[in-house]
């Protein structure tokens, strides 16, 4: 075999393998009828962002995503692999098609409504001000006299320390931790902190318990999809909202954020 | 490098820093003065005090001299509500700092005690003096005199040292340096900024004890 005749053959190989799946498959295979022919869906979830997605001492990954994603695969009837990915890789996986769903605490917005779809919301991702029930607050102007602990420098703080009365006064503390202290020591009157912190929180079952009071920052989490995907968008969506009203969706959030969802959502 | 310096920030920031220092300030002095009584009485306690007294004294000084600062004032703000003792921060830093000076300050002016010869004792009772006033003018001021450098140096740390008391949210120079760098992102500026404040309160506090050693001790004889 000469030089010549090993490329030829060589390039007629590659060419094979990239017309081969195309002859296979259709040029713009839809992605449901794929996933329901191969009896298989390919999830993206995160491993490091509890209560969402992390790795039990099992090795197996958990969370409030992972059993988002469970419920589709069931509700869809196929078989379930789980894609543990990082928030920078998330999108990618999907667009290489390595993945067929993200369903990892996505948020919305325009940068990412360009290259992706959302399905609706399907998590509670909100920060906002926390307080025991004894407390009457309602919005930020019912801060006025009380003490507010927040973690300094986050999205919460700046914000807080934008709307806050003059005579609420705040307490910085250094991390999530020193916060978390500061309420249940009873430092601070309410906190002013994320959903899932707060979470974390009350799964401590603390003898406080913090309640949602008002919204500073509400950003939900959706389900990532590829663009043109109109059969598998409108599946998933129908799949979240009648989980929304069966419950089914209820009882995730309680397992993993300790409350219901919130109506608005 | 290409990172341009900007110290714009001081023009919006400097109310903040200022409060910083206030406190900062405040909480060495209130922390000097008392920390330093709470020394005297512990370091009697420990040398001359009644035999009960002193295993407790000893059982407080080796707790805190064997602690880290930080889990003091953590157990002080965040333990202690638990059983109903609840301060705010500035209180709460107040009192681990007197806390913790009182435990180094009563070992050092226990050195200075005990290195009184027991001669004096006995010339001071001789004399006519009560045990009181032997106590005071014939051990503790030549002890305090024998001990101040080692003293101002204890007391100069522990205003270095209530750079931990933002941890829970008081606003000392630490947290105000914290804050800004929060806001700006400007992290060498502003803990350069820091830096100089606290080198400078630092040979400012030093120069005041040294003054004070000068005005509150008699003058040594010359060698």
């Amino acid at each position: 075999m000469n030089r010549r005749t090993l490329l030829a053959l060589l390039t007629g190989a590659v060419v094979a393998a990239q017309t081969l799946p195309a002859a296979i498959q259709p040029a713009h295979a839809d992605a449901l009828a794929t996933i329901e022919a191969g009896k298989l869906i390919r999830i993206a979830v995160p491993q490091d962002f509890p209560p969402f997605g992390s790795v039990g001492a099992d090795m197996a990954p958990k969370g409030y995503d992972v059993d988002v994603a469970k419920l589709i695969a069931d509700k869809l009837g196929v078989k379930l692999e789980l894609v543990p990915v990082t928030s920078a890789n998330r999108i990618p996986y999907l667009q290489t098609n390595k993945v067929d769903l993200v369903i990892s605490s996505l948020g919305k917005n325009p940068e990412r409504e360009k290259v992706i779809d959302f399905s609706v919301a399907y998590a509670p991702f909100f920060n906002g001000v926390f307080g025991p029930a004894d407390i009457a607050v309602k919005d930020a102007k019912d801060l006025s006299g009380k003490t507010i602990g927040v973690t300094r420098g986050a999205v919460e703080d700046l914000e807080l320390t934008k709307i806050a009365p003059a005579d609420a006064s705040i307490k910085r503390y250094e991390d999530n931790n020193g916060t978390i202290s500061s309420f249940l020591s009873g430092q601070v009157d309410v906190i002013a902190t994320g959903n899932v912190v707060a979470a974390a929180i009350l799964a401590r079952n603390p003898p406080k318990k913090p309640e949602i009071k008002f919204l500073i920052k509400n950003s939900p989490c959706f389900i990532g999809l590829n663009k043109n995907e109109p059969a598998l968008l409108a599946k998933v969506d129908a799949i979240i909202t009648e989980a929304k009203k069966g419950g089914a969706l209820d009882a995730i959030s309680e397992k993993w954020l300790g409350t219901k969802l919130p109506a608005d959502l | 490098m290409n990172y341009a310096f900007d110290f714009g920030w001081l023009a919006d920031y400097w109310p903040v820093l200022l409060k910083g220092i206030g406190i900062t300030v405040e909480l060495t002095l209130v922390g000097g003065v008392l920390g330093v009584s709470l020394g005297i009485a512990c370091a009697w306690a420990r040398a001359l005090g009644p035999a009960w007294l002193k295993p407790v004294v000893a059982a407080y000084v080796e707790m805190i001299r064997n602690t880290p600062f930080l889990i003091q004032l953590f157990f002080v703000f965040f333990g202690l509500p638990a059983l109903g003792l609840r301060m705010g921060e500035l209180q709460a830093a107040n009192l681990a700092m007197v806390i913790n000076l009182g435990a180094y300050g009563c070992e050092i002016i226990r050195a200075g005690i005990q290195a009184t010869p027991k001669g004096q004792f006995e010339a001071g009772a001789s004399l006519g003096m009560s045990r009181i006033q032997t106590f005071w003018y014939v051990v503790l001021i030549p002890a305090l005199q024998r001990i101040w450098p080692a003293l101002s140096s204890q007391i100069v740390i522990v205003m270095l040292g209530s750079a931990a008391v933002s941890q829970i949210a008081a606003e000392d120079l630490t947290f105000a340096a914290n804050f800004i760098q929060s806001r700006t992102f400007r992290a060498f500026e502003t803990y350069f900024a820091a830096t100089l404040i606290y080198l400078a309160l630092a040979i400012v506090l030093r120069q005041l004890l040294r003054g004070l050693g000068w005005t509150i001790f008699p003058k040594r004889a010359a060698r």
